[in-house]
């Protein structure tokens, strides 16, 4: 199943450009681990970190009996049709990460999933972060150059355990005829924390997803973030829910959206199940170019003791923003390209730098673009 | 420095400044005077060349080259710069960032000096203006001048908003803008400042005072004469006023 690092050597200079705007770091410097899947075969799986373990999930679920009651408790297995697919497969592809009980790296773990030749491309993964155990995660998703048509279905797992803390950092970059269907959700039991963060700047035919957490124990924290550009052509069906099942806990779902001429649209859903918890949704988009961005937040609060708020704006650049700066004297396309990369400025707290840092990069790669 | 000769200024259908002359000299500075909502600051917009306004007629000379169809960042480059009285916030964007990227030059050491020296090196890392306080927001304004280094510097009521402790040094630090410590001869800076107190000319001289009423300037002299007359008698009265030239 595993086959030689060979492969990852073999890939073509455009290819392995395309993965590094995923954030993919060939080198493996600033990286603890990682995974790296083509099309349904894994190419390679190393982890340096103590009390971490990397494996691909056919070997994992031969490995661990236990590891059968994860598969399929986040997700359902019948949600839809794409997760029948993956379940049906006899042979599963994808990464199990397990963080032993208080292991940490702040260093991130990287998987990366390539779809080069096959039409169908699905990825089941399992992470699981034990009590006090804190990883970051980055999965960069791409086409390779000359796929032209294909699907990505891939499903995520998440069981964040007592106040264990998991980042999850997805850089997608598809091309034109490419359709992507995440189906992703994660478990927080009890002082949790799931920060998950995605970022699409390049041309897509469609993604849709609706990534949930389950915020099962007491003072977890969930947090989503979104950053996603629309081009011409591209579909996009972005949304990300949150269940405040418990006491004390508390969800953030942010969205910065702009279209160059692409559909967007931003769903978000909180439910306050229970006392003392806290929501909050905040979309805005930015029209550049004619296109559609269509938020949809929802915030359904079931009790007295749940606040949940939201803040939606949809619209293009203010002329006296871009004038301002120009009397400072930028010129009109710098003063724009200025304001929109403030705009998708969002700072994720809790996340690491060199984390951050990709998402920078992915957003100062796509910036020609606008 | 500036020459504005019978500039007539429209906003949409309506006229807002009629007939303005306005000569500034170099080294010299100048106070705009008027009632709210009399024109001043369109005026500042206009030499600025903010797109909402549109010259009817008339022409804008600035260091002998006619700027009235120049777009903004031009003239920014020629050397016009102005502190906003309502700057708009821009979140995402770091003042340090637009601080490096308007310096030209600057290396990041002299732009955290001149932070300082308006006290804003805190503020380098925050967006611009995202809930910064009437004072932080006129000396974020400074700042950027400092880094822009305009010849004409335009004040839209650099005052407004600022506590007494800081008066002195917003007062400095404009007086700094100006050259006002160098001798008149020797003086290339030009200034434009809106006041409705008068309390910045406490910091440094203005030569000449306008008052504009109604979309027109209607009488120059001198800026201490004007204001103890607005004072005495208001605006009204002001133009009836011996030291005043009338047009």
């Amino acid at each position: 199943m595993t086959k030689d690092s060979g492969e990852i050597e073999s890939l073509s200079e455009e290819d392995r450009e395309r993965l590094a705007l995923t954030g993919l770091d060939l080198e493996m410097t600033n990286r603890c681990g990682s995974f790296f899947q083509i099309d349904q075969d894994v190419v390679h799986t190393s982890c340096a970190a103590e009390g971490i373990e990397v494996i691909p999930i056919a070997a994992a679920l031969e490995k661990y009996d236990w590891l059968a009651d994860y598969a399929w408790k986040a997700v359902p297995r019948d949600k839809d049709k794409y997760t029948k697919y993956v379940a049906r497969q006899e042979q599963p592809a994808g990464v199990v990460i397990i963080a032993r009980k208080g292991s940490r790296s702040i260093m991130p773990l990287q998987a990366c999933l390539l779809l080069q030749r096959g039409r169908v491309q699905h990825v089941h993964n399992i992470i699981i972060a034990e009590e006090g155990a804190e990883i970051h995660l980055i999965s960069g998703c791409a086409s390779a150059t000359h796929t032209e048509r294909g699907s990505h279905l891939g499903v995520s797992e998440f069981y964040v355990g007592k106040n264990a803390k998991v980042t999850s950092t997805m850089i997608h970059s598809w091309s034109r005829h490419i359709n992507v269907f995440p189906r992703s959700a994660a478990i927080i039991e009890e002082g949790g924390i799931f920060l998950s963060n995605y970022v699409c700047m390049q041309p897509v035919h469609r993604i849709q997803m609706y990534p949930a957490a389950h915020l099962v124990g007491k003072d977890g924290i969930a947090r989503f973030s979104s950053i996603v550009m629309g081009m011409p052509g591209s579909h996009l069906d972005i949304g990300s829910r949150a269940v405040l099942a418990a006491e004390g806990t508390s969800a953030e779902l942010v969205t910065r959206a702009i279209t160059t001429g692409g559909t967007i649209v931003s769903r978000g859903h909180v439910i306050g199940a229970k006392n003392g918890t806290r929501g909050h949704i905040e979309c805005r988009g930015l029209i550049l170019k004619d296109g559609t961005i269509h938020a949809i937040p929802e915030i359904e609060g079931q009790l007295t003791g749940t606040e949940l708020s939201h803040e939606a704006a949809v619209g293009k650049i203010a002329r006296h923003e871009i004038e301002y700066l120009m009397s400072r004297g930028l010129d009109e396309e710098e003063a724009t390209a200025t304001i929109i990369r403030g705009f998708l400025d969002v700072k994720i707290s809790g996340l690491p730098a060199v984390l951050q840092k990709q998402i920078d990069e992915a957003i100062d790669k796509a910036e020609s673009g606008f | 420095m500036l020459e504005i000769t019978d500039l007539h200024v429209n906003v949409g259908d309506k006229e807002v400044l009629h007939d303005i002359n306005l000569r500034i000299g170099e080294g010299e500075t100048h106070a705009l005077m008027g009632p709210n909502g009399s024109g001043k600051s369109t005026l500042l917009m206009a030499i600025m060349g903010f797109g909402n306004l549109t010259v009817t007629s008339g022409s804008i000379v600035f260091k002998e080259r006619d700027i009235t169809r120049l777009p903004i960042n031009e003239r920014a480059r020629m050397g016009i710069g102005m502190l906003f009285q309502r700057p708009p916030t821009i979140a995402g964007l770091k003042l340090g960032k637009l601080l490096s990227a308007t310096s030209r030059g600057l290396s990041e050491e002299d732009i955290l000096r001149y932070a300082r020296s308006v006290n804003m090196d805190e503020f380098l890392d925050r967006d611009i203006n995202v809930g910064f306080s009437g004072g932080e927001i006129k000396r974020s304004e400074l700042l950027q001048l400092k880094v822009q280094q305009p010849d004409l510097v335009m004040l839209d009521e650099p005052e407004s908003g600022v506590d007494l402790e800081n008066m002195a040094l917003m007062g400095g630090a404009i007086a700094g803008l100006l050259e006002k410590d160098i001798h008149m001869v020797e003086r290339h800076k030009s200034g434009l400042i809106i006041t409705h107190t008068g309390y910045i000319l406490d910091y440094l001289d203005a030569d000449q005072g306008h008052v504009m009423i109604d979309g027109q300037i209607r009488c120059h002299g001198n800026p201490r004469e004007i204001l103890r007359v607005v004072k005495e008698k208001g605006y009204r009265e002001c133009f009836r006023c011996p030291a005043c030239v009338r047009v």
